[in-house]
């Protein structure tokens, strides 16, 4: 088993567009429901629009804020879920499967396990002790 | 290489012939694609030493399975990322101390892993050019170096793009397994589309190093057998290795003593290759066999009637006006309704054809396409309108950049006149 990040990427619509796209909740909730009763849902989250979004750069020592999200893009980031899998071919199957698939564009991505973060660390020459990856991720 | 040292001569023939089983199961069996094929060269490297010393081994195929399942022993055992290592290396000693090859009589075994294999190399979550480059070097043989001159590529590029695919299939865990039914007609299509590929890169090449590039065409219909082996019952496999071969077997005629581009109805026929011939007539009529259609073996069945016949004239054009009719049913595509156009003009008389190409030159997207234009021509003037056919040569010959090309059209529009 390994996770996968689901990154739900899509366009920003306006109000009657968006009103529309809530009624995939209902089959959202029967989505989690199973996901979280067969242990393979490890987070989902649904992020407020890049409206609200601020991005902080620290440059020479200088804390940048910048109204606005990373990029401006057309599709933006509206939320992501964290999903065990068995491997890439059932992560891919899951975000085909989301009621989102039909207008969104979901990017898959593996999470680096919490050891392989630590041995990249060290490899890099950083002094970790095995204990350490507990509070790593 | 010298080919008159047997030594030499005994590990590329291994390298040939087992490597791409060697490496398939042992990547089943250590779960990493690099570590594997790692083993796999240190095993290749340790023969060439080894068989020099001590003589060539009754079964180089079994000698090459050890030395590499030891190598990645040693391998695992200083690599502490590989998932689940303990279990892996237990299994792989376990392996080591029987002293037989079990897999190496296994067929369904080898079966098996070599077509997990091929359907991770072809995987669609790998961009195309690392599907037909990995594909290439895991199971055509081929190194990195001669894959990237066979795409004009530099080496160092076309290492970085393997390396890149290796590890998204380790970061990402691509399965290493056929896929599940369901799936498995979507993919199947997929790794004949990239069998497909290679082929038509070492066949379309018309200029640059055709040597290299032949390689290709070969390496192509060696990777189509194979699945024809692994995958007995699929219409479409079969299909595909006929169509290739058919192709490959006019591949001498296809360019002149300079070099340039030689269309099929000026090809010297005694330059086909008759064994080829009958290879792809052979897995046409197995394919065929099997009921089930689909566009390689359409393509193939024109192919074979274009082929089979003594010139143009008594060419079957209405049966192959008929194949492109399924094949545009099958695949629509301006360039299989051009065809088919072409195919009707010839088999029911230019009038026929004409009315065909109507749709298509009314289309803005084809304005700028050259064949239209010239099969346009082509028509007219057969039609007798020597005017209107005038007009579409000078379109075609706007639209050429190539010499030869353009010769042959001007030569048709002066006989116009």
């Amino acid at each position: 088993m390994a996770q996968y990040m689901l990154m739900v990427y899509e366009e920003e619509v306006d109000a009657a567009e968006q009103a529309e796209r809530e009624h995939v909740t209902p089959l959202l909730l029967e989505l989690h429901a199973g996901l979280r009763e067969a242990g393979l849902l490890v987070d989902v989250h649904r992020l407020h629009a890049t409206g609200s979004a601020t991005s902080v750069r620290v440059r020479e020592g200088q804390t940048e804020i910048t109204d606005g999200p990373f990029a401006v893009t057309k599709e933006v980031l509206a939320g992501y879920y964290v999903l065990e899998c068995a491997d890439l071919d059932e992560a891919l199957r899951q975000a085909a499967g989301l009621p989102m698939a039909p207008w969104a564009t979901i990017e898959v991505r593996p999470i680096m396990p919490a050891e392989e973060w630590l041995e990249t660390a060290r490899r890099a020459g950083v002094d970790l002790d095995d204990e350490d990856v507990r509070n790593l991720a | 290489m010298s080919a008159a040292d047997p030594v030499t001569a005994a590990v590329a023939q291994a390298f040939r012939e087992e490597r791409a089983i060697v490496l398939a199961t042992l990547i089943r069996q250590v779960g990493d694609f690099q570590l594997a094929e790692d083993a796999v060269q240190d095993a290749f490297e340790a023969a060439v030493t080894v068989w020099q010393r001590d003589g060539v081994p009754a079964n180089p195929g079994a000698w090459i399975t050890t030395a590499a399942r030891r190598r990645a022993i040693d391998r695992l055992r200083r690599n502490r990322s590989v998932a689940d290592r303990a279990e892996r290396l237990a299994e792989l000693t376990r392996l080591d101390a029987r002293h037989e090859e079990p897999t190496m009589h296994d067929e369904s075994t080898i079966v098996d892993d070599r077509l997990r294999l091929i359907f991770t190399c072809c995987h669609p979550a790998l961009e195309l050019p690392a599907r037909v480059a990995l594909t290439l070097r895991a199971l055509g043989g081929m190194t990195t170096g001669e894959i990237a001159r066979a795409f004009l590529v530099a080496e160092p590029t076309m290492g970085k793009r393997i390396v890149r695919a290796k590890r998204k299939i380790a970061d990402a865990h691509i399965p290493y397994r056929v896929p599940a039914d369901e799936e498995l007609p979507d993919r199947l299509r997929g790794v004949l589309r990239v069998v497909y590929l290679i082929f038509n890169e070492g066949y379309a090449a018309a200029e640059g190093d055709r040597l290299v590039r032949g390689e290709l065409c070969d390496e192509a219909i060696r990777l189509g057998q194979m699945l024809c082996l692994l995958m007995r019952d699929d219409a479409e496999v079969w299909g595909l290795l006929a169509l290739m071969q058919l192709h490959d077997a006019r591949r001498a005629a296809r360019v002149d003593a300079a070099g340039r581009y030689v269309a099929l109805d000026a090809q010297d026929r005694s330059l086909w290759d008759q064994d080829r011939i009958r290879d792809g007539l052979a897995a046409l009529e197995r394919a065929v066999r099997l009921r089930r259609p689909g566009e390689y073996q359409l393509q193939a069945a024109i192919t074979a009637l274009q082929i089979q016949a003594p010139d143009a004239e008594t060419t079957d054009w209405t049966q192959i006006a008929e194949l492109y009719g399924a094949l545009a049913a099958l695949t629509p595509s301006p360039v299989v309704e051009l065809n088919r156009a072409v195919a009707v003009g010839l088999a029911d008389g230019p009038a026929a054809g004409l009315a065909l190409l109507e749709p298509l030159l009314a289309e803005s997207a084809l304005e700028r396409y050259q064949p239209l234009h010239a099969a346009h021509a082509e028509l007219l003037s057969r039609a007798g309108d020597a005017d209107a056919a005038a007009r579409a040569y000078e379109r075609a010959i706007a639209l050429t950049a190539n010499a030869v090309e353009r010769a042959e059209l001007e030569r048709r529009l002066g006989a116009l006149l």
